[in-house]
């Protein structure tokens, strides 16, 4: 059962060919069998075991949203009342919060079944999940490279088959990356259009959440229940929510895609250069033209963003003061050494170095130079996808400019890291929707086509990735020893 | 662009981030190597641009002046490092 779709397990479950409690089961099993990968941070076998119990009394009575008895698990970045939510930091380790996000009380409304909470880069501040508190993540597909990230233990979890879908969230790639080096379908929605409120904050004016599942058809669904306006979050847009379903089918016939010339930069990876011309040129073979468009100011996006979101997560991190949840260090002589120790102690060195650069960037004799310039810069960067977009429905190219590399290949030097971002963190400044699809492998590792589109596009960025999906077989790969 | 190891310390201090004495140079040299990417912002002419602060440019939305969480004190308190009385407890700030 753990390789069939959401819809094929909703079918399942209401002919009684198992129970909700059976399916849960079979999941919980298979996340015991592959704990080596380090997926998750949480099992929550018994809640899970209650809720699918309570699942099968909902169908028995006729219960009619899809997800109802689905296992689902996610990303450990979504507050969870009465389970522990550690954001993969050592100062949340002993944090259980006293609510639900947004986004998991729609789970729990939909009747899905959390079977716990994935592991991720600390903070979400990563591509590799290297930095979580918990240790690396493995990827499925060869377990001495990383998965990706930060929602790496989304992604790895999903291509192991651990879950049939999960959630992630993206500030600068989190969601795409790790879709594109674990060979599964991500969705960043529209910055506004899911939810944030009880998704812990790292750079607020980028992070988004979003569905990471094994086909464009199964992250419909997840968005379905995901979206839509919610008063708790001040920067949701309170604009209808489609039926993500409804235009999967529809004809490609007439689809303009743009190719960004500046996505074919010479670091840019030529066997995964070559998957993503392939993949564009199975659009054609669907009825899409093809143009060739610029952003010119792509180049500015990495320095932009990562004073943007330095700055944003060095003011969002210091509600972290030991005072009134999470780490508190021992014995502190005076207030001041009660806030130094317990943020010293219990921040990892990646999210020590961001804030250390957004606290400069936002002090006073830099704040112009660094981040009224990345914020100028930011409007550069989404009038250039603007004006691109005026011309085609929607971009398409690579979502890393390689395949996923090896576990500590890349930790010695985060400006290598940051880097590896230049396709993706664009997109979070402008705010745009993004998909990752996967589209090949080089070297027996999984490569993700990016499509790219204009805001509160996802109906029609599902539509061509499902129908990309059945023309292709790429998405239904399983790494050896998961099948 | 490089920040001596002085530098790294008072933002350190301005961000209340106990950070190890051993590391300083590292993070001298990492925020060094970030300042220098990001000047290349400065070679772009951003005059007459306007900052973008979010990606919507929406206005803040307002709601009616009413509560409507209730009080959760001991709830919330729960989760708390130590309290008492219903108070978050602190070092002695003044003697």
């Amino acid at each position: 059962m753990h390789n069939k779709t959401i819809t094929e397990l909703a079918k399942d479950l209401r002919a009684g060919e198992y129970s909700s409690v059976e399916l849960t089961q079979t999941y919980l099993d298979r996340i015991k069998q592959h704990q080596n990968l380090n997926c998750f941070i949480t099992v929550a076998e018994e809640q899970a075991l209650i809720n699918a119990k309570i699942a099968d009394e909902q169908l028995a009575k006729g219960a009619t949203n899809l997800l109802t008895g689905i296992p689902i698990a996610q990303k450990d970045i979504f507050c969870t009342q009465g389970i522990k939510t550690s954001c993969g930091s050592k100062m949340l380790d002993n944090f259980t919060a006293p609510y639900d996000a947004t986004v998991i009380e729609k789970f729990n409304t939909s009747g899905a079944v959390m079977l716990g909470k994935l592991n991720m880069d600390e903070f979400a501040m990563g591509s590799s999940n290297e930095t979580s508190f918990y240790g690396a993540v493995k990827n499925p597909w060869d377990i001495n490279t990383v998965p990706g990230g930060s929602s790496g233990g989304s992604a790895a979890a999903v291509a192991a088959r651990l879950s049939p879908a999960v959630t992630g969230t993206d500030t600068g790639g989190s969601i795409r990356q790790p879709a594109s080096l674990c060979g599964i379908t991500g969705l960043k929605p529209t910055y506004g259009r899911v939810s944030r409120y009880g998704m812990i904050a790292f750079a607020s004016s980028l992070d988004q959440g979003g569905p990471m599942a094994r086909s464009a058809e199964d992250a419909a669904i997840l968005l379905q229940t995901m979206a839509g306006f919610d008063t708790k979050d001040s920067t949701s847009v309170d604009k209808a929510v489609p039926d993500y379903s409804a235009g999967l089918t529809n004809s490609l016939k007439g689809l303009k895609i743009g190719i960004p010339k500046e996505f074919f930069s010479e670091e840019l990876n030529t066997d995964v250069a070559a998957v993503i011309e392939t993949a564009i040129d199975e659009y054609k073979k669907l009825g899409a033209e093809i143009k060739q468009v610029s952003l010119p100011n792509m180049k500015l996006a990495i320095p932009a963003y990562y004073v943007i979101a330095s700055a944003e997560c060095s003011a969002n991190l210091s509600r972290y003061d030991g005072v009134r949840f999470g780490y508190r260090c021992d014995q502190p002589d005076d207030l001041n050494d009660l806030y130094i120790r317990s943020r010293g102690e219990a921040f990892g060195s990646e999210v020590k170095r961001r804030i250390l650069m957004g606290t400069y960037a936002l002090s006073a004799g830099y704040y112009d130079a660094y981040y009224i310039k990345a914020q100028k810069v930011r409007r550069l960067i989404s009038e250039d996808f603007s004006k691109a977009l005026s011309d085609v429905d929607v971009l398409m190219g690579p979502v890393a400019p390689s395949p996923a590399f090896g576990i500590g290949e890349k930790t010695d030097d985060p400006i290598e890291m940051y880097l590896a971002d230049m396709y993706t963190i664009a997109i979070n400044l402008a705010g745009l929707p993004a998909m990752s699809i996967p589209a090949g492998f080089v070297d027996n590792k999984p490569v993700g086509l990016q499509i790219i589109g204009n805001y509160f596009t996802e109906d029609h960025l599902l539509n061509i990735a499902h129908q990309y999906q059945q023309v292709s077989d790429w998405h239904k790969q399983t790494p050896k020893g998961f099948e | 662009m490089s920040l001596t190891t002085d530098e790294v310390k008072k933002i350190a201090y301005l961000a209340r981030l106990g950070i190890d004495e051993k590391d300083i140079t590292a993070y001298a040299s990492d925020l060094s190597n970030m300042l220098d990417l990001m000047t290349q912002m400065g070679e772009t002419n951003t005059d007459n641009v306007q900052p973008m602060a979010h990606p919507m440019d929406q206005m803040q939305r307002l709601r009616p002046d009413v509560a409507t969480e209730t009080n959760q004190r001991e709830h919330f308190q729960s989760i708390a490092p130590q309290v008492e009385s219903g108070l978050y407890l602190v070092p002695k700030v003044l003697d």
